[in-house]
């Protein structure tokens, strides 16, 4: 089992250093011209190039990238020859100058935005997801069936940003139940009251379709689950129907359902970039939202990498799971 | 309140009626394609520690025959007419729960496919334990203790360490033998064996049958025995009932349907089986066409598009007219629009074709 | 039918072994499941070779290795007259006209979203032939030859039965009219009656193409319905090879004996008075057979040699050879079986492998 963790943790170091270097790739063959984008329209030739020299541009990608990857491990220093050398310890992922921070810095003040955002929808659409599509499974066939089908289909087919944009329309704009969001730092627990109101909107906004998937992902996996020969086994021992459903049926046919979603949930800490500009959250869509169409090159590279990293060790966590889950597939 | 019921259902008890009698018996499920009759009109007796062996073709309602007497139709949707009388106790009236109440204590069942039919994630030991537990009030250590001595008996080598076994760590035999310790754990009357040993090699059926037979034996156990293979059931089963689209169509003692079938589809069965016994026929003499679906049943003798001698029936009788199920001889039945003579005729030729081999 | 009958397939000393890999931190080979573990065999147009053997005995990963859909680890394949063990993809392209492959489950090696008619011109396209006067004229005269209405031309697999979804698999497979036809346990899953159709259909097939069948089966009575000769695997070896009226009536190997003995029969009378020999416990694991012979853990012959010396496969009769120190005849075993009551071997208890992962637990081929 170490070995087997140690191995996929390996291999995810190795995917995380071909991912960041096809961002650098991709940047490098872009049109744009970082150095170019340091200053405004009356720049000169020579303060572009000054510039280039000063943010190491003018040095082979090749090079560039492996600076980047030292910064990681050990810091680096830019503006090495200028009067004011800027200092970006381990672990550096590079320093933005357009907006004059270390990206680092700016991820960690946004990701707890994505964070809440994130956790807050992923529990309201699982917990709607798996109930509703529990209940249509057992009652299959049946109105109570029928009606969350339909829901589902509704659900399913709502683009999140029209939902988000009708919710925020009518809750907050026209019958102002709720007042409009806005992220203050120190929440959740400075102001728990302003956080949930900030929040629901835009929970609701993420759960609508990922509910709707997981209820009739959830409806199709337990029926499934129940036509199992070990489930008439378990009845066949004279089991109550309940333990049956529960321990037998349950088990195995959500086990897939709840790893699978933590797969879903670490897609979304990499950020919400539909809802969070709606709800005008600034949490990490947001931030490579901005990065892209200001072709911040370092800042996008570092949102990549973290939003990379999470869904890497979310497949790893989850994979370890489903071994726990399931002695079918322990290792070692 | 309890002791009422109890007192009322042992009142009902006849004592006229064999061990288990089954009057009757249909069942149907609604279905997109509509009313799909699995099983019609099935009754059928056994006396306490005989063995049954209904034998048929997939779609011949054999499994769904076996799961009514479980009581496990009902959660698949399916809808179950008749009487089922186990020990004086008619099932089919009885409440939900008084049937889960029998199941794994008076009547059980094992299954086709070992592998799928225990469950993945738990150790079969546990599995065992809960069917304990689901019936009776004894501590879990008990239970367990109970349960390693069944292991043993059911011949699992190193079941100490066995019984903390995952199915899947198991092979095939093994997993049958973990379902037959599991079924029997409660000291069951009636045992219904699904196809017990048609997923297995067959060096091992002939252990798991072995098995059976002896623990038979030993518990005193009325068994059924679903099969399509007539060759399993020989040396195994008392009375042998035949299948086919849903209803009996012939039922007698063993000997009796393998010296003397008179239904045109048992002589059939027998005359497709490639035998060992015998001389090597030239070819295999097999029932022509398939068997029908149950959604779309002939309207006559559900056998007739397959019977060479149905032409020999005046009148195009098992065109239209569904053949009864009727005593030949005493503890012979036979379903069959042919007089009794002409199919006693033809029984003979195809017998005598069969033993001498010349095709 | 073909004017003389000529070798069409000879596979000599064939190995296919799939590598055990450790867990470390750098997985390393540690062991070698051993499926196919040097079996040596011939067949002849118009002949049939049964190759029986329970599960674990690796008879459906030879048949594999032969068609190549398993690479073999060594060993020699020639399919008329050509080498193909160590041909690439690309050339066994053209090779594959010569052999095709009927499985076992007609429900899933069909392609649900084909028609039938797809289904059975599938050889044409991808080999490139035209047949003479048209594919879907072509498909509708096999699907005549092989008992099937040829109107349902465009109909989907899951409108038939099993025998008739069988019946599919055999047109598609005679399509091209190959030289061979691998069958992996073409009629386990089908119903008695429709086994006999299928088996009476491949004869015919036999006869009028003069196709030859490596017929692997676990089913001995049908095996003996359809072969000429027989061959006995037994974790990766072949135990005993002979014509078919040897192998049923005149064993010599004690496996032979016994999966003969467990065959029932159906005839009360007879199944009663029968000499039994039950064989205890299950097949070793492939990864770490039994020293000596592979047999010997389960064998009533066993003896301390077994352990020591690898029996190797002799002719001892003309084209019946036996991989045993201790060969018996049918007349010995029955008159042991008739002073024992019935032959037993006590059951070893055998260590059992450490539990590794799931795939070790079904030794077997990857499936593709």
């Amino acid at each position: 089992m170490a070995g087997y963790v140690v191995r996929r943790v390996l291999g995810m170091v190795l995917l995380l250093f071909l991912l960041t270097l096809t961002v650098f790739v991709l940047f490098s063959l872009m049109p744009a011209d970082p150095a170019r984008l340091t200053c405004g329209k009356a720049c000169s030739p020579a303060i572009i190039e000054n510039n280039r020299h000063r943010l190491e541009l003018d040095i082979p990608p090749i090079e560039q990238y492996q600076r980047f990857v030292a910064g990681i491990f050990v810091g680096r220093t830019y503006l090495k020859d200028t009067a004011r050398p800027l200092e970006c310890e381990a672990p550096c992922l590079g320093y933005s100058f357009l907006r004059n921070q270390e990206v680092l810095a700016m991820i960690t003040k946004a990701a707890p935005v994505t964070f809440w955002l994130a956790i807050g929808g992923f529990v309201t659409w699982m917990v709607i997801g798996l109930v509703f599509g529990v209940v249509a499974a057992l009652k299959r066939g049946r109105w109570q069936d029928r009606t969350v089908m339909g829901i589902a289909l509704v659900g399913y087919s709502l683009p999140s940003f029209f939902i988000g944009l009708v919710l925020f329309f009518f809750v907050v704009l026209i019958w102002h139940l709720l007042p409009i969001p806005q992220w203050t730092s120190g929440m959740p627990f400075a102001n728990p009251g302003k956080f949930f109101q900030t929040m629901l909107l835009p929970w609701i906004t993420i759960a609508t379709l990922n509910a709707a998937f997981y209820m009739r992902l959830t409806r199709n996996q337990v029926l499934e689950v129940f036509g199992e020969d070990y489930v008439r086994t378990a009845r066949a021992k004279g089991l109550p129907e309940r333990i049956v459903v529960v321990k037998h049926a349950l088990r195995a046919g959500l086990t897939p359902i709840v790893t699978a979603a933590g797969l879903d949930l670490a897609y979304l800490l990499g950020g919400a970039i539909i809802t969070e500009n709606i709800f005008n959250l600034p949490g990490l869509g947001s931030l490579a939202i901005g990065s892209v169409l200001a072709s911040d090159l370092p800042l996008i590279t570092g949102i990549t990498l973290v939003a990379a990293a999470l869904i890497i060790v979310a497949n790893l966590v989850v994979d370890l799971l489903y071994a726990v889950v399931d002695p079918r597939v322990r290792v070692g | 309140m309890i002791n009422m019921e109890r007192a009322e259902g042992r009142a009902e008890r006849s004592p006229d009626r064999e061990f288990l009698s089954i009057e009757n018996l249909g069942v149907t499920f609604n279905t997109e394609d509509g009313v799909v009759r699995a099983i019609d009109g099935v009754s059928l007796s056994l006396e306490r520690g005989k063995t049954l062996a209904v034998v048929g073709e997939s779609g011949s309602g054999k499994s769904v025959t076996a799961q009514a007497i479980m009581g496990l139709v009902k959660s698949q949707g399916g809808h179950v007419t008749g009487e089922i009388w186990l020990d004086g106790q008619e099932l089919n009236r009885l409440a939900a729960d008084e049937v889960q109440a029998l199941r794994g204590s008076e009547m059980a069942m094992i299954f086709q496919d070992p592998m799928s039919s225990l469950h993945p994630f738990y150790r079969v030991g546990d599995q065992i334990v809960e069917a304990i537990l689901a019936h009776r009030k004894i501590g879990k250590t008990a239970a367990r203790k109970e349960t390693l001595e069944m292991l043993k008996h059911v011949g699992i080598p190193a079941a100490e360490r066995r019984i903390d076994a995952y199915p899947h760590q198991l092979s095939g035999g093994m997993r049958q033998r973990v379902m037959i310790g599991m079924a029997l754990i409660n000291s069951p009357q009636l045992l219904i064996a699904d196809e017990p040993t048609t997923a297995l090699d067959v060096t091992v059926q002939a252990q798991i049958l072995d098995l059976i037979s002896t623990l038979k034996q030993e518990f005193g156990t009325t068994v059924i025995l679903i099969t399509h293979d007539l060759g399993i059931v020989a040396d195994v089963a008392d009375q042998v009932a035949v299948m086919y689209g849903g209803r009996l169509v012939e039922v007698g003692q063993t000997s009796v349907i393998y010296d003397q079938p008179e239904m045109p589809y048992t002589l059939g069965l027998l005359s497709s089986i490639p035998r060992m016994d015998r001389e090597l026929p030239k070819r295999l003499d097999p029932i022509r066409g398939n068997p029908p679906s149950p959604i779309n049943l002939p309207p006559g003798c559900v056998f007739q598009p397959r019977c060479n001698y149905s032409d020999r029936v005046r009148d195009g009788a098992c065109l239209s007219v569904r053949p009864e199920l009727l005593p030949t001889a005493p503890d012979h039945l036979v379903r069959c629009h042919l007089p009794a003579e002409e199919r006693r005729q033809i029984s003979e030729e195809v017998r005598r074709i069969l033993a001498g081999a010349v095709r | 039918m073909t004017a003389a009958t000529r070798e069409i397939l000879r596979v000599t000393d064939l190995k296919t072994h799939f590598p055990v890999r450790s867990r470390g931190l750098i997985p390393r080979v540690i062991g070698q499941v051993k499926a196919v573990d040097g079996i040596s065999l011939s067949l002849n147009s118009s002949e049939t070779l049964g190759l029986v053997g329970e599960s674990g005995s690796g008879k459906t990963t030879a048949a594999r290795s032969i068609l190549r859909l398993i690479r073999p680890t060594a060993g020699s394949i020639e399919l008329d007259g050509t080498q193909i063990a160590n041909l690439s993809q690309a050339a066994l392209r053209p090779i594959r006209r010569k052999a095709q492959m009927i499985f076992q489950d007609p429900y899933n090696a069909l392609n649900p979203r084909h028609t039938v008619g797809g289904i059975i011109s599938a050889p044409f396209r991808i080999q490139g032939v035209e047949p003479p006067g048209g594919v879907k004229a072509a498909v509708q005269e096999l699907m005549e030859r092989v008992g099937l209405n040829p109107e349902h031309y465009n109909r989907y697999p899951n409108e038939f039965s099993g025998g008739q979804r069988q019946r599919i698999g055999v047109a598609r497979a005679i399509a091209l009219r190959p030289m061979l036809i691998v069958c992996d346990e073409p009629v386990s899953a089908l119903d008695v009656s429709i086994q006999a159709q299928i088996i009476n259909l491949l004869k015919d097939l036999q006869e009028e193409f003069g196709i030859a069948y490596l017929f692997v089966a676990h089913d001995l009575a049908v095996v003996r319905q359809i072969s000429h000769r027989v061959a006995v695997m037994y974790l990766g070896h072949i135990v005993e090879t002979a014509p078919r009226a040897t192998i049923y009536s005149a064993p010599l190997h004690p496996y032979t004996h016994s999966l003969l003995s467990a065959v029932p029969v159906p005839d009360p009378k007879i199944q009663l008075k029968r000499e039994r020999i039950v064989l205890q416990g299950d097949v070793p694991s492939p990864i770490d057979p039994p020293s000596g012979c592979v047999f010997r853990t389960r064998c009533f012959q066993a003896q301390e040699r077994c352990a020591a010396e690898v029996p190797q496969l002799i002719e001892v009769a003309p084209d019946h050879k036996v991989a045993c120190h201790f060969p018996i005849t049918v007349a010995e075993v029955t008159a042991r079986a008739r002073a024992a009551g019935k032959i037993e071997v006590p059951e070893t208890e055998v260590p059992a492998p450490p539990v590794s992962g799931p795939h070790f637990v079904e030794p077997g081929p990857p499936h593709a």
